[in-house]
């Protein structure tokens, strides 16, 4: 107790206090009956993520597996590790794309994708899975592959075409090839990528034919294995038919054809291990780490983070599976930004939409997290915000649970369409990384507003709760049940309660399957389901993902004042 | 007197040079530091960075690598004693220690010999005038023939007079460099023409004598010490029966099982052995013991200080070559007999590069790790190399000498178990666990030992490769040894990559987390390991190993497809190669070492008192990439049958029969040199020999293709 002492403790609480400020409290009463109910429910949307998920890793089924690996042939994911910096982490995206979507299974859409690691560089992987359906592209095969040469064009990553395909599905033909967004907006892109800088690398572990032969024919540099590896417009039967020549698959268009007399391949891999390792090199000599304005070895990164102060698999219990039940944002926040702490900006203004400065893995990041419906103020907000951030090159972090904009006629005076709108015109312009995730409800022009799938995030995820619709299905049941009766009753036909149940019903229950999370990201509208307890991690990873590249100014439109 | 005057007249050494390597170079320097006395060592240009060179004051370059042009050039030792200043000269044990012609030659130059005098060395270097002394001090000694007579015929004939088995021995040298056991008459000519040759080459006179062949005998030692004022006392005995190819590799000291009036005969007997020569300074006599009458016999005096004189110094607490400076400064013992104490039980292991299961074949090659066990009051680690050297071809492959001390013969074995299993050596194949079964062995914990021990327990020793429950028992533990291998591998390399992440503006460190993360599964990974079955090269496996990362920090691991049940292991590395790893709700140390030779990788794991060695074929990253030549398996799988391979590196010194002739199965084809060891290389089959292309004075590496015997068409 001598007087020396006491002035450093003063100082200590002094530096406590301030440093308080921006935590956020916990939030969660975890004695209440939502808590554990909401517990329950996402414990069976879990178990049932994890059983879609356990199907597409088992891939194209266990004959084909084993034919894959009669053939020294590795499945598409233990390749993209064999290629990653070992133990290192893989971002993957849309594994359950093509989820329910054909007659048939199509696990994981036929095609693997992701980013992670090579030699310290991050990549974008697009891996053929021949064990499903030969490697061949559905339309969804082929969304997926445009979608992460879409990611690796936006964040600059190199691009590693696995490539173990027949090509097109021939009886979908027409759903795959003539259009915009078809076959051969691939190479298309290719081409591009690379006239910008972004190296393309085609490994040829299986076949490449007829239009795959061009991903490797377009890469700057393949590498071919003996063997396995074939590339050819057309394979034996085809010229075999069309010149009557007889050749083999290897002699046709092997890696010693390609790569001693055609020259359309590089390196000569002995097998897959070896293509994998020259793939592995050929990252290694980019050396693009000399690269000017990267914002990834930006100075604002604090590597010294701190762990958020509650348990991030909470997350798992509060989100709420009725979409009528509140909760606030803030904790879901609490449990994703470093230290719980969140400085938030127009605390008390616009309060149904949350948003202020985080940092995730040391990362600094503006949030934007809905507290209930859009009014004008806080459409107003937001605007605000978003042009804070990207003036500041602050990456943008949406929390979206929106059931919509105010309606009534004392919104509509307010102008809340204009209000809307300068929202809208804010997130489309915004040159920053924005990632959002779906953790609620996404309806109408709140899913624009909260940077939905057309307003181009970097990433966006759904969490397994998340529903995603026009509106809610009880919703447009009223309104599409008043229109009906109102026909109805034209024509003088009889329309009772006892039929508008029956039509409300069957409205609900296709807004219900079509709202659905996995409805959503079998037609890759957006890049995956996750667990909540996974969301800090994914978000920090895509942020790291989106910053790989030189900042870009925005510039805005018009707003509407 | 005269002699007494030059003693006195004598300048004390300050500086002393050690004409030796290895261990003994390290340990006599050790102790002339600590009585302030300056050191110089030595050197061949394979020794340029060698641990004596390093841990003397001074270094003098005395020649090439072989032996004879340096560590044995008598005037070039001297010349650079001379040139360094030095008082005295050390010689060791080994190369010049026995040769009495260089204890001349370093008296002549006017430095102090730290050994007995010349004479003394010249009696006892001559086995039979040594025996003919020795008859006369009434020592006794065992029947035989020491005559200078040495026409083959001749020493037939006493062959036949002492009666089979018989030993033969080269007169001069010793560490059973040349000697032969000859069962019946008809092996006699062969086995003593060997001898002669052997004799010859490697102590340049090949005279031989013959002696009666003891079928249960102990070695037991008496370390004796005297002054130049006539003063010789002993410092109680050594049992050194445990050997192979008549070497020592296991000493102790005080001799098991032996009455206290036993050991007083035995000492008495020593002491009368010394004086009858005139000895002063350290010496050892050697006398075997026959175990059926309990009878000893005088064999040979080692006129030097020996490998295994550590057990003495524990059991006495004394400092022999503090002991041996003295004394070559002129001064009396320190103690006089009833002085000398005797106090607990000492063991020492020999620790040697060689391959036990091709018959304890001397090896050769880089110490990639060597890790000794640290030294306490009660455990010594004699050694002349560190991690990094090479035991080369050139000389003795012994790496070090483990001495431990405890209260007792039972305590001091504990020890010396322990001690064992934490004494990490991996780059060349050592006989460390061989030393482990030893000393594990029940007859050894009682005592009951003899020279022929190793091969009357050898079914307990080797282990029978057609015993089912003890491969069985072998392989379950290399499989749990091969999933610690896979956590410590992962972790390593976890935080290898953090490092690297530490360093430089590169990407952000979330993407090497550990675990390493992947959406809505768990990452995995494969490792390949070929398990070295230490006992049976032929067993070795294949184990695929399957690495599953959880999210709590444990490595799930399994080795093949669903059969083999997943065991949970967490790995923390403690720095260097030291893991604390939890397996099986089991908290254990485990330490790693792994370094790669010839493209392939090779891991050992220390964990409990268990070893495993496994090998991992490298990426291809690091291979060539010619495609003609590729290399997926093994090169030493890859020879025609019929091929013989050098089983160690050496120096052929004879080829006995011609590229193309025919020949039978076991006969002898060439013979390989190498430690100064003979070793015949037989045909393996019948039939011609194909692509004999070596010649007499040729070096071969270990492993190289000898010839092929192709079989008659």
């Amino acid at each position: 107790n001598s007087a020396p002492s006491l002035i450093p403790n003063r100082i200590h609480h002094f530096q406590k206090k301030l440093f308080s400020i921006g935590i956020l409290p916990d939030g969660v009463n975890r004695s209440s009956d939502h808590f554990s109910q909401n517990s329950d429910a996402m414990d069976r949307l879990l178990s049932q993520l994890q059983s879609h998920v356990n199907k597409v890793l088992a891939g194209g089924g266990e004959s084909a597996v084993k034919r894959n690996r009669s053939r020294n042939k590795l499945l598409p994911r233990e390749r993209i590790d064999r290629l990653l910096d070992p133990g290192s982490s893989f971002l993957e995206l849309s594994q359950l794309a093509g989820h329910e979507l054909y007659e048939e299974p199509l696990p994981s859409g036929g095609i693997i994708t992701g980013i992670g690691p090579v030699h310290g560089r991050l990549c974008m992987f697009v891996a053929n899975d021949p064990t499903v359906k030969g490697g061949t592209y559905y339309p969804i095969t082929i969304k997926k592959h445009l979608r992460a040469q879409e990611i690796a064009a936006q964040c600059k990553l190199p691009c590693i075409y696995l490539v173990d395909s027949g090509g097109a599905f021939l009886p979908k033909q027409a759903e795959v090839f003539p259009d915009k967004e078809n076959f051969g907006r691939i190479f298309y892109n290719q081409a591009t990528m690379s006239s910008q800088g972004i190296p393309q690398i085609a490994l040829v572990l299986g076949s490449c034919t007829a239009g795959g032969a061009y991903i490797p024919a377009m890469a700057d540099e393949s590498v071919m294995v003996k063997g396995n590896g074939t590339i050819f417009l057309a394979g034996p039967p085809l010229v075999k038919a069309s010149t009557g020549e007889e050749v083999s698959a290897e002699d046709l268009g092997g890696a010693s054809v390609h790569c001693k007399t055609s020259g359309v391949s590089d390196y000569f891999a002995q097998d897959e291990m070896h293509g994998l390792a020259l793939g592995r090199n050929i990252v290694k000599n980019l050396h693009l780490a000399g690269k000017q304005g990267m914002v990834n070895s930006s100075p604002s990164i604090n590597l010294e983070f701190k762990e958020p102060l509650y348990d991030v698999k909470e997350l798992r219990s509060i989100a709420p599976v009725d979409h009528k039940q509140q909760f606030d944002v803030r904790s879901v926040i609490s449990r994703i930004v470093d230290g719980s702490e969140f400085d938030e900006f127009k605390k008390l203004y616009g309060t149904t939409l949350v948003t202020g400065f985080a940092r995730i893995y040391g990362q600094p990041v503006g949030i934007l997290g809905n507290n209930g419906i859009l009014f004008n103020e806080a459409a107003l907000k937001g605007t605000h915000f978003i042009e804070l951030c990207s003036q500041r090159n602050i990456p943008l972090v949406f929390l979206q649970n929106i059931t919509g904009f105010m309606v009534g006629s004392r919104s509509e005076a307010n102008g809340i369409a204009k209000s809307g709108a300068k929202l809208v015109m804010a997130v489309s312009c915004a040159k920053v990384p924005k990632v959002t995730i779906m953790i609620g409800g996404s309806f109408g022009a709140g899913n624009y507003a909260m940077c939905g799938r057309a307003f181009n995030p970097n990433f966006l995820f759904l969490w397994p709760n998340a529903r995603i619709s026009v509106m809610g299905g009880a919703q447009a049941a009223g309104v599409l049940s008043q229109i009906e009766g109102a026909n109805n009753k034209r024509r003088g036909l009889e329309w009772t309660s006892e039929d508008e149940e029956k039509f409300k019903a069957k409205v609900i229950e296709a807004y219900e399957r079509e709202g659905n999370p996995y409805y959503s990201t079998a037609r890759l509208w957006d890049d995956g389901v996750i667990d909540p307890a996974d969301t800090r991690k994914i978000v920090g990873l895509c942020i790291s993902a989106s910053m790989n590249r030189p900042l870009e100014d925005t510039k805005y439109g018009v707003f509407r004042m | 007197s005269t002699h007494l005057e030059t003693a006195s007249q004598q300048q004390r050494i300050e500086k002393i040079l050690v004409a030796n390597r290895g261990e003994i170079a390290c340990r006599i320097m050790r102790t002339a530091k600590r009585l302030g006395i300056r050191t110089v060592a030595v050197y061949s240009d394979a020794d340029r960075d060698s641990l004596h060179v390093k841990s003397a004051d001074e270094a003098v370059h005395i020649g090439p690598p072989p032996a004879r042009l340096s560590y044995l050039n008598a005037s070039s030792i001297v010349e650079a004693a001379i040139r360094a200043g030095a008082q005295a000269v050390h010689p060791g044990y080994g190369f010049l220690s026995e040769s009495s012609v260089f204890a001349q030659l370093v008296e002549d130059k006017g430095l102090a010999f730290v050994g007995p005098p010349a004479s003394a060395i010249r009696d006892m270097g001559d086995k039979s005038a040594s025996k003919r002394i020795m008859g006369a001090a009434g020592v006794p000694l065992v029947p035989g023939y020491h005559g200078s007579e040495q026409d083959v015929e001749l020493m037939r004939l006493e062959a036949d007079k002492i009666g089979y088995p018989v030993i033969i021995k080269p007169t001069h040298g010793g560490g059973g460099k040349g000697m032969r056991i000859v069962q019946s008459p008809n092996d006699f000519v062969d086995s003593f023409l060997g001898a002669q040759r052997e004799a010859a080459a490697s102590f340049g006179n090949n005279t031989i004598l013959l002696e009666k062949y003891i079928t249960q005998p102990r070695h037991i030692e008496v370390q004796i010490f005297g002054d130049k004022f006539g003063n010789v006392l002993h410092l109680y005995e050594r049992d050194c029966s445990v050997q192979r190819r008549h070497q020592k590799i296991i000493e102790e000291a005080p001799a098991p099982c032996i009455t206290d009036d036993f050991r007083t005969h035995l000492g008495q007997a020593a002491v009368s052995a010394a004086k009858a020569v005139g000895y002063h300074n350290a010496g050892t006599v050697e006398f075997i013991v026959d175990t059926a009458t309990g009878q000893f016999y005088f064999m040979e005096m080692n006129t030097r200080l020996q490998v295994e004189h550590p057990v003495t110094e524990m059991i006495v607490g004394q400092d022999l070559v503090e002991w041996q400076i003295r004394v070559a400064n002129g001064e009396p013992l320190p103690l006089s007999q009833v002085q000398v104490p005797l106090s607990g039980h000492a063991f020492e292991a020999r620790i040697y590069a060689e391959n036990v299961p091709k018959g304890f074949l001397p090896a050769t090659g880089v110490l990639h790790h060597y890790h000794p066990v640290p030294p306490s009051s009660t455990v010594r680690v004699e050694t002349g190399v560190e991690q990094g050297d090479v035991v080369s071809m050139h000389y003795d492959p012994m790496i070090a000498k483990l001495v431990v001390w405890g209260e007792s013969r039972a305590a001091a074995l504990v020890k010396l178990k322990d001690c064992l299993s934490k004494f990490q050596v991996a780059g060349v194949p050592t006989n460390i666990n061989f030393l482990q079964k030893l000393a594990n062995n029940k007859a050894f914990e009682e005592g009951d030992v003899e020279t022929h021990f190793i091969e009357h327990h050898k079914d307990d020793l080797f282990g029978d490769p057609n015993n089912k429950v003890i491969y069985e028992e072998a392989y379950s533990a290399a499989r749990f040894g091969a999933k610690l291998v896979a956590a410590c591998l992962c972790d390593k390399e976890h935080s290898a990559l953090k490092e690297s992440q530490s360093g430089g503006p590169s990407l952000h460190p979330i993407w090497y987390t550990h675990p390493p993360f992947r959406v809505n599964h768990h990452a995995q990974s494969t490792m390949e390991l070929e398990w070295e079955n230490e006992y049976d090269s032929s067993s070795s496996k294949n184990l695929m190993l399957s690495i599953t990362y959880h999210p709590d920090g444990n490595y799930f691991i399994q080795i093949g497809e669903n059969s083999d049940h997943a065991l949970a292991v967490k790995a923390s590395n403690l720095g260097n190669s030291n893991f604390r790893v939890e397996a099986g709700g089991i908290t254990m140390d485990v330490s790693l070492a792994v370094y790669t030779k010839d493209q392939i990788k090779h891991i050992h794991i220390w964990h409990g008192s268990q070893h495993h060695h496994f090998r991992q074929k490298l990426g291809l990253e690091l291979s060539d990439e010619d495609e003609t030549q590729h290399k997926t398996s093994f090169e030493s799988t890859s020879h025609p049958p019929g091929t013989v391979v050098a089983p160690m590196a050496g120096l052929v010194v004879k080829v006995l029969v011609e590229d193309g002739a025919k020949v039978e199965v076991g006969q002898p084809v060439l013979v390989l040199e190498a430690m100064k060891m003979e070793h015949v290389v037989k045909a393996t089959s019948g039939g011609f020999v194909e692509g004999l292309k070596v010649s007499a004075g040729q070096q071969v590496s270990d492993g190289s293709v000898l010839f092929r015997v192709k079989a008659q068409e």
